[in-house]
């Protein structure tokens, strides 16, 4: 009872714990709420958040790349591919069209955590020659690794589906579950629970339990020496490295945990759709993911996570339903002028708005960037940070303009 | 030098493993490309290359704004592609306003309005630029590298999302207004004389570039700032005006490359930039990122090998060689054909 | 005594400037070794060589009986020579605390599964490392500064910091860089006792320093290096007295 009541105490006015609890609470009570004020027809908006759950997890792993060891990769969405396709390869029928004549239907835990692993190693692959570059090189370079991936694995015919793409992926099963009243069934255990799109609050409990327990990970290694040589990196190379720190594979870790969390969620992704499709793993992806962590705060870990469901919020729900909304606003403001298609020039606010989508991107990042870069739940060596720049800001008086 | 070249490439066990495959990997596809061409025929070739030429003139162009803010500010300008984008669309637009509607005008008549064209699009994206540069890089000149990086890629999004708003994700027509003709060379080989004014166009706006550059007194501040840019500034120069103009002139030839990029291909699209922008800043670190010439020589070695694995291998894979290229310069000479001018920090 | 650092023939040239001209020497075992010069004479990038931060164009850099030429810093720091900076760098944003436990990464043993769960090996490390670090800052005279940013400290406290930091990496041989740099007259007898403390635990020190008091009082053998060149080596009253020493940093009288 002591120890609880200090860690109260001492986490009272700690914003993260603060972020946290409330992240914990909204969590439980997320699909109670919505299908009450929805009067049942919830199913829709829970899926959304499970779904927005697969880019938590993406943007609590980049922001270990881009906040922890200060890595800018902007190719983050190519091990989501790789995750997504291994697993469509070793879960499906695919490989029984492919050369190898013999399909794998490995099961559903083992074949995520291949897919995971398989991420893992192309990042340590691609880092182990970039990753003692220059900053801005590097970003480079993971961005042009980004584009080829998802062109690779749409020009390799038919090893990948080519351009459609492998369907019929193994859908997650679990060894048991419990169903009640939620789903409108009796209380009960079911064993070889299959994930289907019926059961949306499935899904969405699943995505918790998996985000709580990638969030505790993660915690756990800020707080060893491995999060501690990460901030030295940062904070200066030199010293780090002259302090016995291989700055090299340190980072090189950093890279590699951040593209298994990306190659894990890929593989979830990909089951739960059920398909997977090179389409979908494009530089918006990865320019998403780091807009939440950027967005959030970069280098907290609940600020990832914030940055992630506000900005999915805006991307997923918010925008596909403003076209409509938007339109009927301005009929019922008398603006319905607004609303009238020119084939040849104004093609009506609704759809202006839906394709606003990267005016929104570039606002966030520019705006975050000048006005407020330590993002909205900022980490605590940031506030440090920012602290000090504003006093030495008043303190001494610009020099050399700009 | 080739001692240099020799240690940085067999520096470690992995690193001369890579570089033997990649050795092999080159050798082969120059192989098998030496093979093809000859199976196509002479007039094909000359073809191909003309195509790769021009393209090559209009990546040199875009490479060039790339390289100069390199030089100057270290800065990967993200948002550059979609300047040359910009071009486009604002030609496309002006172009009615200077009675260049297509099929009704032609020959002499075109010189004027098309220079009139050239003209105001290249201001216009001058001064998006320098306001880009204003609002989004400038405060942020003594922040973490980090930070003006993530700017960028916000400026490019949000380039790319107004003339997404402005004219939509679709690919749009743009007007022919190029001679339709081939030029003969001799010996039954012709190259397209479209593709010849296109280098034309190119040639003459980069001679330009480098008597400015080298002969005016702001170019003579530019170079100097790029060197160094304390020194520069003891020396009186205004450094915030100095940036501000290689940001102008970078997007004035970029805005002149989208023009001269959509008279070729006759179709541009809101999200062009994006993946144009990633040929030309290729271009720009294979001839040596910060090296004006190394841009120009980058630019035309780009678009021929572009060209050449567009005509005698496949589409799909031309993206992934040129993606794969930049990867390989960046990690293995990043300071690409020329050098770099500007010392590593 | 034995050598613990053997220097032989070391060159660096960066383009046509030579900035280390052939220089050899051997370090003492338990000793304190001094390196002075007229500025500009190359004693830093001395250092840079030998703790791996440049490649020597020439010569070698023995520490024990591993061959050291060459290698990347964090392995001299394996090795076990640790260093401190001409300008301190501190990890500004983190807890004088963080700076020494960091000292002790390259000699820990939790691996990544250690952390990824917190194993008993894990949380033992860290209790150990914690208290050990403790120690060192109590030995520099920081322990109340425990949770304080590097940053906050005033500018005697820093210096003392990176030398605890360099202290947690448990080496045998300790470069210090100009370490009295700045200091007023009691920080620096301070300094030389804290000196004494460290070669008390088996420490060689190897320093660069321009206060030739401090120099003269604490080591027990100098080189001095002029324009990159050795030009004398030997106990404090025989360096004194040499008149090349004299000269290069008088100037040749006219």
């Amino acid at each position: 009872m002591k120890r609880v009541r200090a860690l109260l105490r001492d986490n009272a006015r700690n914003a993260n714990a603060i972020a946290y609890t409330l992240m914990i609470l909204g969590a439980l009570l997320y699909p109670a709420v919505v299908q009450f004020a929805t009067a049942g027809n919830g199913d829709y908006l829970v899926g959304l958040a499970a779904d927005g759950g697969i880019y938590i997890l993406m943007a609590i792993g980049l922001n270990v790349v881009v906040g922890f060891a200060g890595l800018l990769d902007l190719g983050y969405a190519a091990f989501f591919a790789i995750g997504s396709y291994t697993y469509a390869l070793v879960a499906s029928n695919h490989l029984g069209v492919t050369p190898l004549g013999h399909s794998l239907h490995v099961p559903f835990w083992i074949a995520l955590f291949i897919g995971m692993f398989t991420a893992a190693g192309a990042g340590a692959l691609l880092g182990a020659p970039t990753l003692r570059l220059r900053g801005d090189y590097l970003a480079i370079v993971t961005l042009g690794f980004g584009e080829i991936v998802p062109r690779l694995f749409k020009n390799a015919g038919i090893w990948t589906g080519g351009v459609p793409g492998i369907f019929a992926l193994d859908v997650p099963t679990l060894p048991g579950w419990i169903t009640g009243p939620w789903v409108n069934q009796p209380f009960g255990w079911v064993p070889d629970f299959r994930f289907t799109t019926d059961n949306l609050t499935a899904y969405y409990v699943l995505m918790i339990v998996l985000i709580a327990v990638v969030v505790v990970l993660v915690h756990n290694i800020y707080n060893s020496r491995l999060g501690r040589a990460w901030m030295a990196v940062r904070e200066d190379e030199t010293a780090a490295a002259a302090t016995g720190v291989n700055t090299v594979s340190i980072k090189l870790l950093a890279f590699s945990i951040g593209a298994a969390t990306s190659g894990f969620a890929g593989a979830f992704y990909g089951a739960k759709l059920s398909y997977v499709s090179s389409e979908n793993f494009g530089f918006v992806v990865s320019v998403t993911v780091l807009a939440m962590v950027v967005l959030g705060g970069m280098g907290n870990i609940p600020g990832a996570m914030l940055g992630g469901g506000v900005l999915y919020f805006i991307l997923f729900w918010f925008l596909p339903n403003a076209p409509a909304q938007v339109e009927s606003l301005a009929s019922a403001a008398g603006l319905g002028v607004l609303n009238q298609v020119n084939p040849n020039g104004w093609p009506g606010i609704a759809e202006e708005v839906s394709r606003s989508k990267y005016v929104i991107f570039g606002l966030i990042l520019v705006g975050i960037m000048l006005l407020r870069p330590q993002g909205l739940l900022p980490s605590q060596v940031r506030k440090q940070e920012l602290r000090h720049e504003e006093h030495e800001a008043i303190a001494a008086p610009r020099q050399l303009q700009g | 030098m080739v001692q240099r070249l020799r240690n940085s490439l067999t520096s470690t066990p992995t690193a001369s493993a890579i570089n033997a495959v990649g050795v092999v990997l080159v050798v082969a596809a120059l192989v098998a490309a030496a093979i093809r061409i000859y199976q196509g025929g002479a007039g094909y070739f000359f073809q191909t290359i003309g195509f790769g030429l021009a393209q090559g003139a209009i990546f040199a162009l875009v490479a060039l704004g790339y390289t100069m803010v390199y030089g100057i500010i270290e800065l990967i300008n993200f948002a550059h592609g979609d300047v040359f984008t910009l071009g486009a669309f604002i030609s496309l637009s002006l172009m009615p306003l200077l009675g260049l509607n297509e099929g009704q005008i032609s020959g002499a008549a075109l010189i004027i309005p098309l220079l009139v064209l050239f003209v105001v699009t290249m201001l216009v994206c001058a001064l998006v630029n320098i306001g880009i540069e204003r609002i989004a890089y400038r405060p942020l000149r003594h922040a973490p590298r980090l930070a003006p990086l993530i700017t960028a890629i916000g400026m490019s999004a949000l380039l790319e999302g107004v003339m997404n708003v402005w004219r939509g994700p679709s690919q749009l027509h743009y007007p022919d207004f190029l001679p339709e003709y081939q030029i003969p060379l001799g010996g039954g080989v012709t190259i397209a004389a479209k593709a010849a004014t296109v280098i034309v166009i190119a040639v003459v706006l980069m001679v330009v570039l480098t008597l400015f550059v080298n002969r005016s007194k702001l170019g003579k501040a530019m170079r100097a700032t790029a060197q160094d840019r304390d020194a520069a500034q003891l020396m009186g120069i205004d450094i915030n005006r100095t940036i501000a103009a290689t940001f102008f002139i970078g997007a004035a030839l970029a805005g002149a490359g989208g023009i001269i990029y959509g008279l070729y291909y006759n179709s541009v699209s809101a999200f062009d930039g994006f993946t144009y922008g990633l040929y030309a800043f290729t271009a720009a670190v294979f001839g040596g990122i910060g090296n004006i010439p190394g841009a120009a020589i980058g630019g035309i070695l780009i678009g021929i090998i572009y060209s050449i694995s567009d005509g005698y291998f496949s589409v799909s894979w031309t993206q992934i060689l040129v993606f794969a290229i930049l990867i390989f310069v960046l990690v293995f000479r990043p300071t690409g054909l020329l050098g770099m001018r500007v010392p590593e920090k | 005594m034995a050598a613990i650092l053997r220097v032989n023939g070391l060159t660096k040239r960066f383009g046509g400037l030579v900035a280390v001209d052939n220089v050899s020497f051997d370090v003492e075992a338990g000793e304190v070794f001094a390196l002075i010069g007229p500025n500009g004479a190359g004693k830093t990038t001395l250092f840079n060589c030998i703790t791996g931060f440049f490649k020597p164009t020439l010569g070698h850099v023995v520490f024990g009986d591993k061959d050291l030429t060459g290698s990347p810093p964090h392995r001299t720091a394996k090795a076990g020579i640790a260093r401190t900076f001409q300008n301190i760098r501190l990890f500004d944003y983190m807890s004088a605390l963080d700076n020494v436990r960091l000292g002790h990464h390259c000699r820990m043993h939790a691996m990544l599964w250690d952390s990824l769960f917190k194993t008993p090996l894990e949380r033992n490390e860290e209790r150990e490392i914690t208290e050990h670090s403790m120690e060192l800052l109590a030995l520099v005279g920081l322990e109340h500064q425990a949770d304080n940013y590097a940053r906050n400290l005033a500018y005697g406290q820093q210096r003392r910091l990176e030398i605890a930091r360099a202290l947690a990496t448990s080496p045998k041989l300790l470069l210090l860089d100009e370490p009295a740099a700045g200091f007023n007259p009691q920080e620096k007898v301070e300094l030389m006792d804290l000196v004494q403390t460290i070669l008390r635990r088996g420490i060689t020190v190897f320093l660069i320093e321009h206060d030739m008091r401090v120099v003269m009082q604490v080591s027990q053998r100098i080189v001095v290096l002029d324009h990159g060149e050795k030009i004398a080596e030997g106990p404090p009253v025989e360096v004194r007295n040499n008149q090349r020493v004299i000269e290069a940093y008088l100037g040749k009288s006219a």
